[in-house]
């Protein structure tokens, strides 16, 4: 059988514009072109502006991933500065981003990735009476009974009768989907148990920020003041509303995301062969529980493994420029010193150039450049990001209770360390990613209530909030572990304004073209060596590629028109 | 297909007693009051359930992430019940050529019937190719939807105004919808808009059959008619002259007005210090920050956020945006002097104050 290029675009159930061209033969991919096709020119739009705003500019870059762009660039001016974060603060900050990590997590596995796994017509055909019965097996979740179960099948039977809406045209009835019926019924009804409780845990975020999407924040702390003696503050009514949505969430993770996530696994074990991709993981740690500037008291560690070689952790250091370079050989871009070389985000140029098919076309086939994605290196070394890579540097580096809650759900699915390394593994990682954040964030909770108590309350650090008490020139580095993975903003403040700002993201990492030695990212080889079965219905490359959970606004947000260095442009 | 919403809340077992409470939320979440419950309940009986797309081009999906959030009714319920959605990037089961599909069938099957959701601004520089979905420019994908669209909704700032892609020096030539369609747009600016805001404009316009009353800038009135500052609760501290001057100070642990932290409210028409967020729980200034003024157009370029307002129209609570043009509020910048403030608030000699505070350190 001769090779058939594959085109899947829109790649849907994802964040922003991905296109995914697969070479397959003899129903095996062989090669793959993933190809960010949408790009806005921020880093340019944050230069002459006060480094104050940028996080609410950056937090633009994405409101899937909202706040972890605004934390990012808070921590990369308070880097430039010399500005430490009140603990209170940090702790705040702490509950912020735990709390996106739980919901970002179950969204993504019920709503960006189950359809991947689950036949919701199928579910049609399921016993309601078995269901119940089946996940009170596993699970203490009130309303997996009988009657809700019926319930549910019923409003989808109706649904489906008229015509499915946003289910309509699924893979549905693939030989790929291996649920039985039950599980099926379980799994759509907690898609919709699902949609309604992720806008409850958010209510955390619009305590301590204002709103969500995109809750503020702000450098040298947080907006919001504790006063427990007063009504317009973070008060006794606001932290017993985050107890409780604390509570509230404990519960969804434990008693339906996490036995759904194995229910489901069970039947896709022969997931854990294909979709490894690269052997290398890189992850800047998060969660400081001693300042920001000690990663050695984060909960999750910094640093990078090489060749899935658990027995050495490599240090990571971003602002060294030998370490981490962006190239731009098959990218929509060009350099002045030829199309080749990496460059670390402090020399960044950001010289774009369109090198593509003149729209409407229909492959991308023949072109050298083919997204606007840039391809960022580690050393060299192509990596993976996102909730399996920290999983596996933490593992790597000894972190207890990361190696304790892996373990268990290792256990639980029968199946050895080595099945992390592929589509079931990323799939199975944020599981217990968002199982660890949850602990996490009790723990965050009890200590902002030690301090409440002590009246150790201070959010903010001013002393160096005015621009006059800023040096002429400094730079600074702001790395926040993601839900989504490695997350990077680079800032350089000459004068009081923001002279160069670049950011290279997790969706940049996994999702970018292959490099000028060829060496494909994180998609791309994940998805060579995957079979597909139907190349009209490429359930398969779906499956891969959601296990990243991508996020291409993140990804692609470079653009000069002028086609000068970013870092030589001054604002008038 | 082919189901009026009473037939298929019949088919889902509801009774005609649900159903007439369901109007009567729904007529409460459209802004009729109970009283509207009649004229909800006959508009459904009548209508099928309209085809919705959603379409994405430069955005962040922020939009959708607030649509979501919406409490009443919840999206779920929205979803199965009141709208068939069908077409979104962001949470349609299919991908690729079957998506299209989807688009395609709802514009062939529901000529001048269906409503065009958008999210985000469309890049018209350079033959359009800064956005792209299935091989073709965000713009040509706009003008196909929009020809036989009954309405279309322009979602956040991003599709209203352009917002932060469109900011200075608006690199990829990020348009507003409206700009490019030859139909009137119905636009829900924010950054994102508030859910529930979302989910009753959408419930306006296919519950009523009504395209809401809008102002001058496409806005609905009902959400859009009001600044943030004439509703704030701690609007009542700024006409006393209480100010929060640092971050965590004295004044902001007791809740004082964020004026002089550079609260935007003064010059942003929107709902939040009424329906404020995620189900009331909270909005921006009752967090402690103050409005970035997100609902604005061109709110990236009106200068940084921390610099407080030397100078915004003066207008009684009456007044909308209408009746005074777009507000622009103007940050006070190192060598411009300030304004004299022209407001209709009662301690004008406090607000002078600061502004002679202001002409000293610059």
């Amino acid at each position: 059988m001769a090779a058939t290029r594959v085109v899947v675009d829109p790649v849907t159930r994802i964040e922003g514009h991905l296109r995914i061209e697969a070479v397959v033969e003899n129903g095996v991919i062989t090669d793959a072109f993933s190809a960010g096709t949408m790009v806005r020119g921020l880093e340019k739009i944050l230069q002459g502006r006060d480094p104050r705003d940028a996080w609410a500019i950056t937090e633009r870059v994405c409101g899937v991933c909202t706040t972890v762009h605004a934390l990012a660039s808070c921590r990369s001016v308070e880097d430039a500065l010399g500005i430490s974060v009140p603990p209170t603060a940090e702790i705040i900050r702490n509950i912020m981003l735990t709390t996106q990590y739980v919901q970002d997590h179950v969204v993504h596995f019920y709503h960006l990735h189950a359809l991947d796994w689950v036949d919701i017509v199928n579910a049609l055909k399921a016993d309601p009476k078995k269901a119940a019965e089946l996940a009170q097996s596993f699970s203490k979740w009130d309303k997996n009974n009988t009657a809700y179960f019926t319930e549910v099948q019923d409003k989808i039977k109706a649904f489906a009768a008229s015509g499915l809406g946003i289910f309509a045209n699924g893979y549905w009835g693939h030989p790929a989907y291996k649920l039985p019926p039950e599980v099926n019924l379980i799994a759509v009804a907690h898609y919709l148990d699902a949609l309604q409780w992720q806008k409850e845990i958010v209510k955390i975020h619009a305590v301590f920020g204002g709103k969500n999407p995109h809750p503020n924040y702000l450098v040298g702390g947080v907006p919001c003041s504790i006063n427990v003696n007063e009504v317009a503050a973070i008060n006794m009514e606001r932290l017993n509303l985050v107890s409780q949505l604390i509570s509230q969430a404990d519960e969804f993770v434990n008693e339906v995301y996490i036995p759904d996530l194995l229910a489901v696994a069970s039947f896709y074990k022969d997931w854990s062969k294909y979709g490894g991709g690269l052997h290398n993981y890189l992850a800047y740690g998060e969660f400081p529980t001693n300042g920001y500037g000690h990663p050695e008291s984060f909960k999750y560690a910094r640093g990078a493994v090489l060749n899935r070689d658990l027995s050495t952790v490599f240090p990571v250091n971003a602002k060294d420029q030998q370490e981490i370079k962006e190239y731009i050989a098959h990218s929509w871009y060009t350099y002045d010193g030829g199309n080749d070389v990496g460059l670390h985000p402090w020399a960044g140029e950001t010289n774009i150039k369109y090198a593509g098919p003149t729209p409407p076309f229909e492959s991308l086939e023949g072109f050298d450049k083919y997204s606007f994605l840039k391809t960022p290196r580690w050393k060299d070394n192509a990596m993976e990001v996102g909730p399996l890579a920290r999983l596996l540097v933490s593992f790597a580096a000894g972190h207890a209770d990361v190696k304790e809650t892996v373990g268990a759900v290792l256990g639980k699915l029968n199946v050895p360390v080595d099945a992390l390394f592929s589509t079931l593994g990323r799939t199975a990682a944020r599981g217990i990613d968002a199982a660890l954040a949850m602990i996490w964030l009790k723990e965050f909770f009890g200590e902002l209530m030690d301090r409440v108590k002590i009246n150790e309350v201070s959010t903010f650090n001013g002393e160096k909030w005015e621009p006059k008490s800023w040096p002429a020139d400094a730079e600074g580095v702001g790395l926040v572990e993601a839900p989504r993975g490695a997350l990077a903003h680079w800032i350089k403040i000459h004068n009081g304004a923001i002279d160069n700002y670049q950011l290279v993201v997790p969706t940049t990492w996994n999702g970018s073209p292959r490099d000028a030695k060829n060496q494909h990212s994180s998609f791309e080889a994940a998805l060579i060596g995957t079979p597909v079965a139907n190349l009209e219905q490429p359930v398969e490359i779906i499956r891969t590629i959601h296990s990243f959970d991508p996020c291409l606004a993140c990804a692609v947000h470079l653009y000069d028109p002028q086609g000068r260095h970013l870092h030589q442009i001054s604002f008038e | 297909m082919g189901d009026t919403i009473w037939q298929s809340m019949q088919k889902k077992g509801y009774s005609r007693r649900d159903f007439l409470q369901f109007c009567s939320a729904a007529a409460v979440a459209a802004g009729l009051g109970k009283s509207g419950a009649a004229q909800v309940a006959s508009a459904f009986e009548k209508k099928e359930k309209p085809a919705v797309v959603w379409m994405h081009f430069q955005e962040c999906t922020c939009c959708s992430e607030s649509f979501i959030r919406a409490s009443h009714p919840i999206v779920a319920d929205a979803l199965l019940d009141v709208l068939s959605l069908n077409y979104t990037e962001t949470l349609m089961a299919a991908s690729g050529f079957q998506a299209e599909k989807s688009l395609n069938d709802t514009i062939a099957n529901n000529k001048g019937k269906y409503i065009v959701l958008v999210e985000g601004a469309v890049p018209t520089k350079d033959g359009g190719v800064y956005c792209m979905v299935g091989g073709k420019t965000a713009e040509s994908i706009l003008q196909t939807v929009a020809a036989d669209a009954a309405a279309i909704v322009a979602w956040g700032s991003c599709a209203s105004n352009g917002c932060v892609q469109a900011a200075k020096p608006n690199p990829t030539g990020a348009t507003p919808i409206s700009k490019l369609v030859s139909k009137p747009v119905i636009n829900v600016p924010g950054c994102p808009p508030i859910a529930d805001v979302m989910m009753s404009v959408v419930t306006h316009l296919l519950v009523l059959g009504q395209v809401p009353a809008l102002d001058d800038q496409g806005r609905p009135k009902e959400f859009y008619g009001r600044r943030v500052h004439d509703t704030c609760y701690r609007r009542a501290n700024y006409d006393a002259g209480l100010f929060v001057e640092a971050f965590d100070d004295e004044s902001a642990r007791k809740g004082y007005c964020l004026y002089k932290m550079g609260c935007k409210g003064p010059v942003t028409y929107n709902a939040c210090s009424v329906v404020k967020w995620n189900e009331g729980t909270s909005y921006p200034i009752q967090s402690g920050h103050g409005c970035i003024g997100c609902s604005e157009a061109g709110f990236w370029d009106n200068g940084p956020l921390y610099k407080h307002l030397t100078q915004f129209p003066g207008f009684g609570i009456e007044s909308t945006a209408d009746t005074i043009g777009t507000a622009v509020g103007v940050a006070t910048l190192a060598g411009v002097a300030a304004h004299a403030v022209v407001t209709n608030i009662r301690k004008r000699s406090v607000i002078a104050e600061v502004h002679a505070e202001d002409e000293k350190e610059s």
